[in-house]
C-alpha cells in the first residue's frame, strides 16, 4: 500500500482541563473521500484545525503528505485547500477577488487568466452570476459555496471541507456531492469532509470516522454501509438508522 | 513541480498546440498568453494533450479559454475519459452569456445633507428612547455600565494626568516669555488657571474621550452590527438604543467631569512647577489663582464637559450602529466617531462661548 495522504496517530485535544477527544488514530489514503461524523461539539472542527496546522494537538502526531504538520506546517499548507465552517470569506473583497487572491499570491498568471480561472471555479459551484458581490451581500448558502470555490482556487491535492452542505437545499447539496466525486475522478484529490447529511455520506464517503463527546474519542471507523449493518455501538446505530423519535405528521 | 511546455506546430494549413507536462495553476502561467494568441488565428486548430501529465481545473480553464478564443471547431487529441468528463462538466457549468450581477455601489458616498439628517434623526431617536426609558429599564444592565465607566474613566486617568501636567507647563512657559517684558510674570498663574477651568480642561478631556472611548464605542457596536448581533437583539425584542446606547452615553457623561477635574488639577501643578523654576514661591502662585478665578469658572467648565461627554457618547454609538457590512466598516465607524466627536465638541464650545457671553457668565 502506498503512503497515506494523512495519518493521524493517537491525537488528543484538551482545552484547559476540558478533554475534547483522546487517542484518535486513522489513515486516509490518497484519492479517498473521508468523512468525519459526530454530534455537535464533539470536536470535528477541532480535529480539522489540527490537520491543517491551526491548532497543535495536545497529544499525538499528524502527518499530511509525508510532512509532520506541527513542524512542516508551510509545506502542508501549500498542498491543501480549506473551507471553514463559517465560510470566512474576506469581507472587503468581492467573490471573484476572494478566489483570485490565492492565484495572485501563488502563481504568476496574468490578470485575465486569473479572472478566467476564478470565473470557472465560481461557475462550478453555481455562482457565475455573483462574482461582483461582496460576502455581506450574499446568502449563507452562497457564502458556503463561494468558500468552496476559494478552497478549490489552486486545485490543491488535498481538500478540507467543514460542513459544505449545511444550509444548502437538497438539490444544490447533491450537486456539490457530484462535484466532489467528479473532482476526485479527474484529479485524484483527497477529501476530508465534515458532514451530517446521511444521503451525502452514503453518496460520497469511502470511509468515515465518528467522534463522540461522551466517549471523548472515536467510536467508529470504516465504510458507512458496513458500519450501519454491523456496528454494535448504540450511538453509531442511532446515527445511521436515524429513527425519528417523534412520529412524522400524517404517519 | 516542473513547468508545462507548449509546442506550436503548423501542419497542412492547420495549427497544432502540443502540451507537455502538468497543466496546473502553478505550471501554466508562462504559456497562457501564447496559447491564447495562437488560438485567435482562424486556421484549423488541434489540441494535442497526449503528453499532458495532468489537467486540473485551472488547466481546464486554459483549454476552455482557448476554445472560446477560437471561432472554429477544435480537434481534441489524447484526452483521457476522466479529462473529457471534467471538461464537459466545466463547460456545462460556465454560463452561456448569462448576465452577471453588477457590482452594487456598496461604498455609498452619502451627501453632507443626508449625513446631517441621519445624525439629527439618530439624536431624536435617542432622546425619545431616553424618555421611554422608565418602561424599558429591565434592558439596562448595571454591570455593563460600570465596565464602560471604568474603561472610559479610570483607565484614562494616567493619560489625563500626564497631558494636563504637560499642557499646564507649556502654557505657563510660553506665556511667561512675553509677560516678562512687562514685568507681569505673576499673572501667568491667573491666565493659565482661567483658560484651564473654562476652556482647555473640558476641551482636552473631550478630545481624549473622543479618541479613546468614542472610537471604542463605534468599533464595538460596529462589530456587533456587522456580525448581525444587533439584528439578533432586535428580533429578540430588545431595543438596541436602550441596551447599547444609553449605558454608553451615561458612562461618558459620568466620567467627563472627573476627567476634566483631573486635567485642571494636573495643569495647575504643571504651571506651579514652571512658576517655581521662574522663582515664585507656591503661596504667591496659589494666592494669584484664588484671586483671579471663582468657583463658577470651574463649574462652568464641568457643565460643558458633561455636555461634551453626552455628544461624544452619542456620536460614537451612532457611528457604530449605522456601520455598513464587513470589517472595513468597523474601521470607518471608529474614524467617523473620532472626527465627528471632535468637530461636534468644537462647535458646541463655540456655542457655549456665545451663550455664556450673552448671559454674562
Ligand atoms: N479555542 C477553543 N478554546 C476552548 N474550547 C474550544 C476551542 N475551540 C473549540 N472548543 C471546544 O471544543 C469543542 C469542540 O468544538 P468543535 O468546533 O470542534 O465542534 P464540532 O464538532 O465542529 O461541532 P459542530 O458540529 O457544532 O460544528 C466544543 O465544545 C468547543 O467548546
Ligand atoms: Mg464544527
Amino acid at each position: 500500500m502506498s503512503a497515506p495522504a494523512i495519518s493521524v496517530e493517537g491525537v488528543g485535544q484538551t482545552f484547559g482541563k476540558r478533554v475534547i477527544f483522546q487517542n484518535v488514530s486513522f489513515d486516509i489514503a490518497v484519492g479517498e473521500i473521508f468523512v468525519v461524523l459526530g454530534g455537535s461539539g464533539c470536536g470535528k472542527s477541532t480535529l480539522l484545525k489540527q490537520m491543517i496546522g491551526l491548532l497543535s494537538p495536545t497529544a499525538g502526531q499528524i502527518t499530511v503528505l509525508g510532512h509532520d504538520v506541527a513542524r512542516e506546517t508551510d509545506a502542508v499548507r501549500r498542498s491543501i485547500g480549506v473551507m471553514f465552517q463559517s465560510g470566512a470569506l474576506f469581507g472587503s473583497m468581492t467573490l471573484i477577488d476572494n478566489i483570485m487572491l490565492p492565484l495572485a499570491l501563488f502563481t504568476d498568471l496574468p490578470l485575465a487568466a486569473r479572472q478566467d480561472i476564478a470565473r470557472l471555479k465560481l461557475a462550478l459551484v453555481g455562482l457565475a452570476d455573483a462574482e461582483n458581490l461582496l460576502p455581506s451581500e450574499i446568502s449563507g448558502g452562497m457564502a458556503k459555496r463561494a468558500a468552496i470555490a476559494r478552497a478549490l482556487a489552486l486545485d490543491p491535492p488535498l481538500l478540507f471541507l467543514d460542513e459544505p452542505s449545511a444550509g444548502l437545499d437538497p438539490i444544490t447539496g447533491a450537486g456539490l456531492d457530484r462535484l466532489i466525486l467528479d473532482l476526485r475522478a479527474a484529479l485524484d484529490c483527497t477529501f476530508v469532509v465534515i458532514t451530517h447529511e446521511l444521503q451525502s455520506i452514503f453518496a460520497i464517503a469511502d470511509r468515515c470516522v465518528m467522534l463522540d463527546r461522551e466517549a471523548q474519542g472515536m467510536i467508529a471507523l470504516g465504510v458507512p454501509a458496513e458500519l450501519r449493518r454491523s456496528s454494535d455501538n448504540a450511538t453509531v446505530q442511532a446515527f445511521f438508522n436515524r429513527q425519528p423519535t417523534v412520529q412524522p405528521r400524517g404517519a | 513541480m516542473n513547468a508545462a511546455q507548449l509546442e506550436i506546430r503548423t501542419e497542412g494549413g492547420g495549427t497544432i498546440l502540443c502540451f507537455t507536462g502538468p497543466l496546473t495553476a502553478r505550471a501554466i502561467a508562462p504559456l497562457w498568453s501564447r496559447a491564447l494568441a495562437t488560438a485567435k488565428a482562424p486556421t484549423p486548430l488541434t489540441l494535442d494533450l497526449a503528453q499532458a501529465e495532468m489537467i486540473d481545473t485551472s488547466g481546464a480553464a486554459l483549454l476552455l479559454a482557448i476554445e472560446r478564443a477560437h471561432d472554429h471547431t477544435i480537434t481534441w487529441h489524447g484526452l483521457t475519459d476522466a479529462q473529457t468528463k471534467l471538461l464537459t462538466q466545466l463547460r456545462a457549468a460556465l454560463p452561456q452569456g448569462a448576465p452577471i450581477m453588477p457590482a452594487p455601489a456598496t461604498i455609498v458616498r452619502r451627501s453632507l445633507w443626508r449625513t446631517l439628517l441621519i445624525r439629527v434623526g439618530f439624536f431624536g431617536e435617542t432622546i425619545l428612547a431616553t424618555l421611554a426609558l422608565p418602561r424599558k429599564l429591565r434592558f439596562l444592565r448595571g454591570a455593563e455600565f460600570f465596565r464602560l465607566a471604568d474603561r472610559a474613566g479610570t483607565q484614562a486617568v494616567p493619560l489625563v494626568a500626564m497631558m494636563g501636567f504637560l499642557i499646564g507647563m507649556i502654557l505657563a512657559f510660553q506665556s511667561a516669555i512675553p509677560m516678562r517684558q512687562f514685568g507681569a510674570e505673576i499673572y501667568v498663574a491667573a491666565l493659565v488657571a482661567i483658560s484651564l477651568f473654562r476652556e482647555l480642561g473640558p476641551l482636552l478631556a473631550a478630545v481624549i474621550l473622543a479618541g479613546r472611548t468614542g472610537s471604542a464605542f463605534a468599533a464595538e457596536l460596529g462589530t456587533m452590527r456587522v456580525n448581525e448581533e444587533v439584528d439578533a437583539l432586535v428580533t429578540m425584542g430588545v431595543d438596541p438604543e436602550t441596551m447599547l446606547v444609553i449605558p454608553r452615553m451615561a458612562a461618558a457623561m459620568l466620567v467627563m467631569p472627573a476627567l476634566t477635574l483631573g486635567i485642571d488639577i494636573a495643569g495647575l501643578l504643571g504651571m506651579g512647577f514652571v512658576m517655581m523654576i521662574l522663582g515664585f514661591p507656591p503661596d504667591a502662585v496659589i494666592g494669584q489663582v484664588q484671586m483671579a478665578t471663582s468657583p463658577h469658572d470651574l463649574l462652568l467648565g464641568l457643565f460643558k464637559s458633561l455636555v461634551f461627554g453626552a455628544a461624544i457618547g452619542l456620536i460614537g454609538c451612532r457611528a457604530g450602529l449605522t456601520a455598513g457590512g464587513g470589517p472595513r466598516a468597523v474601521g470607518e465607524a471608529a474614524t467617523s466617531a473620532v472626527v465627528g466627536g471632535i468637530v461636534a465638541i468644537i462647535l458646541l464650545d463655540g456655542l457655549f462661548a456665545v451663550i455664556f457671553y450673552r448671559l454674562g457668565l
